[in-house]
């Protein structure tokens, strides 16, 4: 059962060293915003990081899915976005106009790791005070909310 | 005190500095244990996981303590019959229920045997249940979610100590009044009778409370029992499943100054009730229901989470006097406290607090003495085997005042000797004794991972003991009690760390972190959330009057409450702010605390809704405020109320935003 103090020692050490570079990654990323731009592909660049690796597109609005995605984004978005005026987070009126679906939705499903590296979320996510929350939305609710949104920006 | 020998050693490494110091015990046969080695056992690194949950009554605090092991760390307090101002248990309006007893609402009790639930024989970490000696209760706590999600009341009863320990499936959930009281023959009423009548007057009772699938509790049938104190319990199990076994003290039936008047006989008694055979008389009719109420309590999850309380009326009893072969007593040396059953389930060990020997009875041969009616004698009407006949045998020179005993994977038992101040580990078979170690000071109860399960985790033992001095820094007169974890994987047991508990810890359960860990809520969905006053969105939020009572609908999310200005609010006015927490991130909790409130705060868990009930008594304008720091803007996370006279005419309006 004994192990040696110098094996527990270098176990310690080799946890430590990787804990630092976990934590090195995001220093080096805030101070160097461009090497880490160029590791964002132009798909990511477009579309944002995350579950929708995909390009989303919407023709025609579903009026029924944009309903739902209504009362999703009322339930979980409404608390911090308003679709008129900078609230807790930016206006949402015509988001659809600027931002592909898919990047709408990565923001929605992925907001840590794109406050962290996108550079359009981090530039508007540091005009905001608070940072955006995950609210556990499934991919199918996201796309809702982009329905919604989508007819809100017509 | 040869105690008082011991050493502290630094360890000579800087990564495990931040241990500290480790003191070290002396064992009483004069070996030393390694300190190194000592803290490389108990190092759990930072964001690593300990490999076992202990769940460990506070006592007199009435909660329930989570520690790490074997790190010992201090992972979580569960609020269960005490009042919690830390996130509003019993305050606020979700729950508050769950402390109605028949004497009225009850905010403490005190918590003792945490057991956890079992399937097959082994732990499952679905539950804990824990009993409450005073007002007697026994609450189901959720692993799910760590809380406390029901507490049903115990009739007939007075000090409900000899619980709460379940059946090898969880079928039963066990409990037996500490104190004998008087009861009236037809309806065990508690009567106005003369203290000095206690032998013809005074009873005891044992309940067998029946838990479903979901864990709902109800008492299927009670036991009446000749008036002896009952003390401490465990269920049979493998081949004695079916059985439960009480110990009882009090034979001699004293009611004054018992320390004397109730030490007098040489041998008390174990109940064996062959609850099997109870359940079936209950199950067809036998018995008679009385009048008996009591209350149980529950957590609505489908209701929003909100606690209700149901009156139940009626208790069914059954009298051992009258039906055949429900009680045996098992005479045991002397004034019996934990009784405990070997993973086999072949063998009853009985800590005789005052006996020099423990003494364990063989199942098998208390099976064979009842049918061939080996009887010494009977005991009101209860039959009373021959302590020869069934017994396997006599652990000698096993300390002072054996208590409670525990069982490894190896067929070893350990017994805490209160008195001696030290842990005596034994085999099962041969009841030699085969190790020893000090602890300090006065074990009460120890504890195994499924240590009184068939299928123990034998590596860890924790020892429970109830004085402290001269451990810690000293905090005035009063301090936590010690806990202290001894590693059993090896021949011989070493002691590796001390830790502090809060309350008294009487008894501790553990189970492996990877049977609890998949199950773990991490948060309430918004979309499930079926409170009555929930709002669901930030366009949900209002404020309504009605008549003197008025209902502000808030939500919170990082970082703002929904709405944060409230006028037209009256002195005299009750107002139930029912705040939801609409964050849906794990451990992001909002704090809610108005100024002047008379009860405590509240905690909202994301997802969730709760109610703080605050009655204004003075004119002006008061502020609330997130208690629970949540993001960089945590401190601008607050509002006012603006509270006008009784007669004043302003009317209610809300707003959030608007400046
Ligand atoms: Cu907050």
């Amino acid at each position: 059962m004994k192990i040696s103090k110098i094996v527990g020692l270098m176990t310690v050490t080799i946890l430590l060293l990787i804990g630092c570079e976990g934590g090195s990654d995001t220093n080096t990323e805030a101070t160097a915003n461009k090497e880490v731009e160029q590791e964002l592909t132009e798909f990511e660049m477009t579309n944002g990081i995350g579950p929708v690796n995909e390009e989303i597109t919407i023709d025609e609005i579903d009026p029924e899915l944009a309903k739902e995605g209504m009362q999703v984004f009322d339930m979980k978005c409404g608390a911090c976005h308003k679709m008129d005026s900078r609230y807790v987070g930016p206006p949402l009126g015509g988001i659809m106009n600027t931002r592909t679906p898919a990047y709408v939705m990565n923001m929605i499903l992925n907001p840590e790791e794109m406050l962290e590296k996108h550079p359009i979320a981090k530039s508007v996510g540091s005009e905001y005070p608070t940072r955006m929350t995950n609210q556990q939305l499934t991919r199918e609710k996201a796309r809702a909310v982009v329905e919604y949104l989508a007819q809100e920006s017509q | 005190m040869s105690k008082m020998l011991k050493k502290s050693l630094l360890w000579p490494f800087a990564v495990v500095a931040a241990i500290g110091f480790l003191s070290m015990g002396c064992s009483s046969n004069g070996e030393f244990g390694s300190s190194s080695d000592a803290a490389e056992k108990v190092y759990v690194a930072p964001g690593e996981h300990d490999e076992f949950y202990g769940f460990f009554s506070g006592g007199y605090n009435g909660q329930l303590g989570v520690y790490g092991l074997p790190s010992g760390r201090h992972i979580f307090t569960i609020p269960v019959f005490s009042q919690a101002a830390v996130n509003g248990w019993g305050y606020n309006e979700e729950t508050k229920p769950m402390f109605q007893t028949s004497d009225g609402f009850v905010p403490w009790g005190d918590a003792h045997h945490p057991e956890l639930s079992q399937t097959n024989g082994e732990t499952d970490g679905r539950w804990v249940f824990i009993n409450e000696n005073n007002t007697p209760r026994i609450a189901r706590i959720g692993l799910d979610e760590f809380r406390t999600q029901e507490i049903i009341e115990i009739p007939n009863s007075a000090g409900n100590h000899a619980s709460s320990f379940v059946t090898p499936n969880t079928e039963y959930v066990t409990a037996a009044t500490r104190f004998s009281v008087p009861m009236d023959e037809d309806n065990l009423q508690n009567m106005d009778v003369s203290i000095d009548s206690y032998k013809d007057n005074f009873q005891g009772t044992i309940s067998f409370i029946k838990v479903s699938d979901e864990g709902h509790m109800n008492i299927d049938f009670q036991i009446r029992m000749p008036g002896f104190n009952y003390d401490l319990s465990h269920s049979g199990k493998g081949p004695s499943d079916g059985w439960a076994f009480f110990t009882s003290y009090n034979s001699e039936e004293a009611h004054t100054m018992l320390e004397i008047n109730a030490s007098k006989n040489d041998k008390d008694y174990i109940a064996a009730i062959n609850w099997e055979k109870a359940a079936e008389y209950a199950a067809n009719g036998e018995g008679k229901m009385i009048p008996g109420e009591h209350y149980r309590n529950y957590i609505d999850h489908e209701e929003g989470g909100v606690a209700k309380s149901e009156l139940i009326e009626e208790v069914r009893v059954l009298d051992p006097r009258e039906l055949d072969g429900l009680v045996y007593f098992l005479p045991t040396p002397k004034s019996p406290h934990g009784v405990d059953v070997d993973p086999s389930g072949r063998y009853i060990a009985a800590g005789g607090k005052l006996s020099t020997v423990i003494p364990v009875h063989s199942f098998d041969k208390m099976m064979t003495a009842i049918e061939n009616e080996d009887f010494e004698g009977e005991e009101q009407g209860i039959p009373v085997l021959n302590y020869e006949s069934i017994l396997h045998g006599e652990v000698e020179n096993p300390g002072l005042g054996p208590l409670h005993t525990e069982f490894d994977d190896k067929g070893n038992a350990y017994t805490t000797a209160f008195i001696s101040s030290e842990i005596v580990k034994w085999d099962v078979e041969t009841l030699e004794v085969v190790d020893r170690i000090d602890v300090y000071y006065s074990p009460g109860h120890l504890m195994i991972p499924g240590g009184d399960s068939q299928n123990p985790d034998g590596k860890y033992l924790v020892a429970l003991n109830k004085i402290t001095k001269d451990r810690y820094l000293p905090t005035g007169p009063e301090m936590f009690h010690s806990a202290q974890l001894i590693d059993i994987s090896g021949e011989k047991m070493q002691l590796l760390l001390d830790f502090p508990t809060e309350g008294e810890p009487h008894y501790a359960q553990g189970i492996a972190a990877e049977k609890v860990k998949e199950n773990q809520k991490r948060f309430y969905e918004i979309e499930g959330n079926n409170h009555p006053h929930a709002a669901k969105s930030e366009k949900e939020t209002r404020v309504e009057r009605d008549g003197n009572e008025v209902h502000v609908y808030m939500t919170t999310i990082r970082s703002h409450f929904a709405p944060d200005n409230i006028e037209g609010i009256k002195v005299g006015d009750e107002v139930y702010f029912h705040v939801t927490n609409l964050e849906q991130d794990w451990d992001v909790p909002h704090g809610f605390a108005m100024k002047g409130a008379n009860n405590a705060e509240l905690l909202i868990m994301p997802g969730e809704t709760m109610t703080l009930k605050w009655e204004p008594k003075k004119v002006g304008v008061f502020p609330f405020y997130c208690t629970d720091f949540c993001s960089a803007l945590h401190q601008e996370m607050q509002g006012y109320v603006r509270v006008s006279s009784e007669d004043s005419d302003v009317e209610v309006s809300y707003s959030t935003g608007q400046s």
